[in-house]
C-alpha cells in the first residue's frame, strides 16, 4: 500500500463545537479510510448529530480541523462541501416533492455530466436501490421510507467520494432496511461512507468498524463483534454511567 | 404533441404578440383618458411583474417591494430635476434600486434569514424608508435643485423624454408605447431567465431550498441575484410611476402600496408572469369602476371580491383559467397538456 492510499481520506483534529457553556464535541479526533463504511453510534445527546454537522458544514466547529482529501473544510458552507465530493443525505429526506423519483435523481447526476450519462446514471441507481417502480411517482406521495430511499439515490447520483448519511434506516420497513443494507454493503470498497444511525439491528447488518460517541467525545472505536460485546458500550447504552468514560 | 418547453414558449409568443398588438393600437383606438389608465395599468403590471419573479420563480416573498417602487420614484424625481434629461435618471433609478436589493439581500441572505423573518424585515426596511421621507419637509432636506417636500412630496417631475433625446418629451401615447415596450420587454428578458440554469435553480430553490444546497448550488448566492433583479424592476416602475404621475410622494414606501402588489400577484396567481398582470388590470379596473359608484364603500366589495377570489381560486384568476381550458380540452377528447406561465 502507497503512502497515498494509506493516508486517510477524512480526518478531524481536535474537532470542537461549543453552545455557550455545552461542549458538545470535545476534542474529537477521527479518522476514516477510503472505502471504508463506518457507523457513528451513541445515546442521545453524545454528539454525533453535532459530529455529523460539523462535517457536513451546517455548523461551523468553535475550534480543531475537518481535513477531505487533504483539503481543510472547517468554516466551508454545506455547497462547497458537496462540491468536493461529498454527499450528504439528512435525517428528514429532502426532495423536490413535485417531481417523479426519476427526475429527483436525474437533477443530481446532472450536475457532472451530460444530459446521456445523465439518464444512464438515473438508470442505474434505480437499479442499484431497486426503486424503478417508483420512477414515475411523485415523491410527494411516497412513504417516509420509500423517500428515503429515493433521497439516497439522489445523493449516490451525484457520485461522490465520501457519503454522510444521517439515520438513513428511520421509518422504513423490515423489507426496505434490508434493502438498504445491502446497499451500503455493497457501495463499501467504492466509496467511503459514514452512518449516524440508533437502529442497533440495523448496524449489525451493515457495520464492521463502529465509533462510539459519548458526552461528545470518542469513547472507543472497534469492529462490530467488539463493540456489541463491550460492557461500558451496553452500560452507556442502557443509561448507566460507564466508568472511566473518557 | 408539442413538448411541455415548446408550450412555454408557444405561451409567451402568445402573450407578446397580443402585447405588441396593445402596445401598437391602443393610442390609436382609445381616447386620452383611457390612454392614461392604461399606461397606470402598465406601470403597475411591470410593478407587479418584480414580485410575482422573486415570489413566484425565487420562493423570496417580500412584504416591501414598494421600498423599491419609492425609491426608484424619488431617484428619478430627484436625478431628473437636477439633470435636465430623464434617460440618465430612468437607468440610475434602476441601478440605485439594485444596488439597495443587493446590500438588503446581502444582509438578509447570507445571515440566513428565511420565511416570516424574511418579510418582517423588508416590510421593517420599507417603513423606515417611508418613515425617513416623511420627515424632509424642509428647506434643508434638498439635493441639488430637488426639495425632497416631505409628507408634500415631490411635484413637477419632468415628464420622461424619448431615450437620449432631451427635447422630445413625450406625448401621452407616445408614453403608453414605451412603458408597454418596457413592459414586454421586461416579461420576456423574465421568462428566457426563467428557462435558463440559472432560472431552473432558482425554482429549484423555491421547491426546497436544503436540497437545492445540498446539490452544491450557493443558495444565498442565488437569492441575492433573484432579490436584487426584482428590486431593479421595482425601481424602474417606480421611476415609471413618477414621470407618470409628475408626482411622487412618500405614499409610495407605504403599507398600502406592498399590500396591493401582493394582492395582485396572489389574485392572478403565484407562478406565473402573466398571471399578476391579470390581477393588476382585474382589481385596478374593479377598483376604478366601484369609485364610480355611491351604493356601498368600494372597499368593502373589494374586499369581499378578494376574500372569494382566494377561496374558490386559490391558485389565483390565471392558473385557474389555465386549468378550466386544460378540463375543456380534454373532454372535447384533446391529450390535456401542462401549464406554461
Amino acid at each position: 500500500m502507497t503512502a497515498a492510499e494509506d493516508r486517510p481520506l477524512l480526518s478531524t483534529k481536535e474537532l470542537t463545537m461549543r453552545f455557550g457553556g455545552v461542549v458538545a464535541v470535545d476534542q474529537v479526533n477521527f479518522s476514516l479510510k477510503s472505502g471504508e463504511l463506518r457507523c457513528l453510534i451513541g445515546p442521545n445527546g453524545a454528539g454525533k448529530s453535532t459530529f455529523f454537522k460539523c462535517l457536513t458544514g451546517q455548523l461551523k466547529p468553535s475550534a480543531g480541523s475537518v481535513l477531505f482529501a487533504d483539503q481543510e473544510l472547517s468554516g466551508k458552507t454545506t455547497h462547497d462541501i458537496v462540491r468536493k465530493g461529498i454527499g450528504i443525505k439528512t435525517q428528514v429526506p429532502n426532495l423536490f416533492d413535485g417531481l417523479p423519483a426519476r427526475e429527483n435523481i436525474a437533477l443530481s447526476a446532472r450536475q457532472n455530466n451530460s444530459q446521456r450519462r445523465a439518464e444512464e446514471i438515473t438508470d442505474e441507481m434505480l437499479e442499484l436501490i431497486s426503486i424503478a417502480a417508483l420512477a414515475r411517482r411523485d415523491v410527494g406521495s411516497l412513504a417516509h421510507g420509500e423517500r428515503q430511499l429515493v433521497e439516497l439515490a439522489m445523493v449516490l447520483a451525484g457520485q461522490p467520494r465520501l457519503v454522510l448519511l444521517d439515520e438513513p434506516a428511520a421509518g422504513m420497513t423490515g423489507e426496505e432496511r434490508g434493502r438498504l443494507a445491502t446497499v451500503l454493503r455493497d457501495l463499501a470498497g467504492r466509496m467511503s461512507l459514514i452512518v449516524v444511525e440508533h437502529d442497533m439491528q440495523f448496524i449489525r447488518e451493515i457495520a464492521t468498524e463502529i465509533t462510539v460517541f459519548h458526552r461528545g467525545r470518542v469513547f472507543i472505536e472497534g469492529d462490530v463483534a467488539e463493540i456489541m460485546t463491550h460492557s461500558e458500550v451496553q452500560e452507556i447504552y442502557l443509561g448507566k454511567e460507564a466508568n472511566g468514560a473518557a | 404533441m408539442l413538448s411541455k418547453v415548446s408550450k412555454d414558449w408557444a405561451g409567451a409568443g402568445f402573450v407578446t404578440t397580443i402585447g405588441l398588438a396593445i402596445l401598437i393600437f391602443v393610442p390609436i383606438l382609445f381616447d386620452l383618458f383611457e390612454v392614461l389608465q392604461m399606461t397606470q395599468y402598465v406601470v403597475l403590471s411591470l410593478f407587479a411583474l418584480s414580485l410575482a419573479y422573486i415570489w413566484g420563480y425565487g420562493g423570496i416573498l417580500s412584504f416591501g417591494q414598494a421600498g423599491f417602487f419609492g425609491l426608484g420614484g424619488y431617484t428619478y424625481a430627484v436625478a431628473a430635476i437636477n439633470m435636465g434629461q430623464t434617460t440618465v435618471p430612468f437607468l440610475m433609478a434602476i441601478g440605485l434600486c439594485a444596488l439597495f436589493a443587493a446590500a438588503l439581500g446581502y444582509f438578509m441572505f447570507y445571515g440566513r434569514l428565511n420565511d416570516v423573518y424574511l418579510g418582517v424585515v423588508t416590510l421593517v426596511v420599507t417603513l423606515i424608508l417611508w418613515k425617513l421621507i416623511n420627515h424632509t419637509a424642509g428647506p434643508e432636506y434638498s439635493i441639488g435643485e430637488a426639495r425632497l417636500g416631505g409628507f408634500n412630496g415631490i411635484p413637477s417631475i419632468p415628464i420622461m423624454t424619448l431615450p437620449w433625446q432631451p427635447d422630445m418629451e413625450m406625448e401621452p401615447g407616445q408614453m403608453f408605447q414605451y412603458f408597454m415596450a418596457i413592459l414586454i420587454g421586461v416579461y420576456v428578458l423574465l421568462h428566457v431567465l426563467i428557462k435558463s440554469k440559472f432560472g431552473r435553480v432558482a425554482i429549484s430553490i423555491r421547491e426546497n431550498e436544503v436540497r437545492t444546497g445540498l446539490l452544491g448550488y450557493d443558495v444565498r448566492l442565488y437569492k441575492l441575484g433573484i432579490f436584487t433583479i426584482g428590486g431593479a424592476i421595482g425601481g424602474a416602475a417606480g421611476a415609471m410611476w413618477a414621470t407618470y404621475q409628475t408626482f411622487i410622494d412618500p405614499n409610495s414606501f407605504s403599507l398600502e402600496v406592498s399590500a396591493k402588489c401582493l394582492i395582485w400577484v396572489m389574485a392572478g396567481g403565484v407562478g406565473t408572469l402573466f398571471g399578476p398582470i391579470v390581477g393588476v388590470i382585474g382589481l385596478q379596473y374593479l377598483s376604478l369602476k366601484l369609485g364610480e359608484t355611491d351604493l356601498i364603500n368600494n372597499l368593502i366589495i373589494l374586499g369581499t371580491i378578494l376574500m372569494f377570489l382566494v377561496l374558490l381560486l386559490p391558485k389565483g384568476i390565471f392558473p385557474s383559467f389555465q386549468d378550466l381550458m386544460q378540463w375543456l380540452w380534454r373532454r372535447v377528447g384533446g391529450s390535456g397538456g401542462e401549464r406554461t406561465p
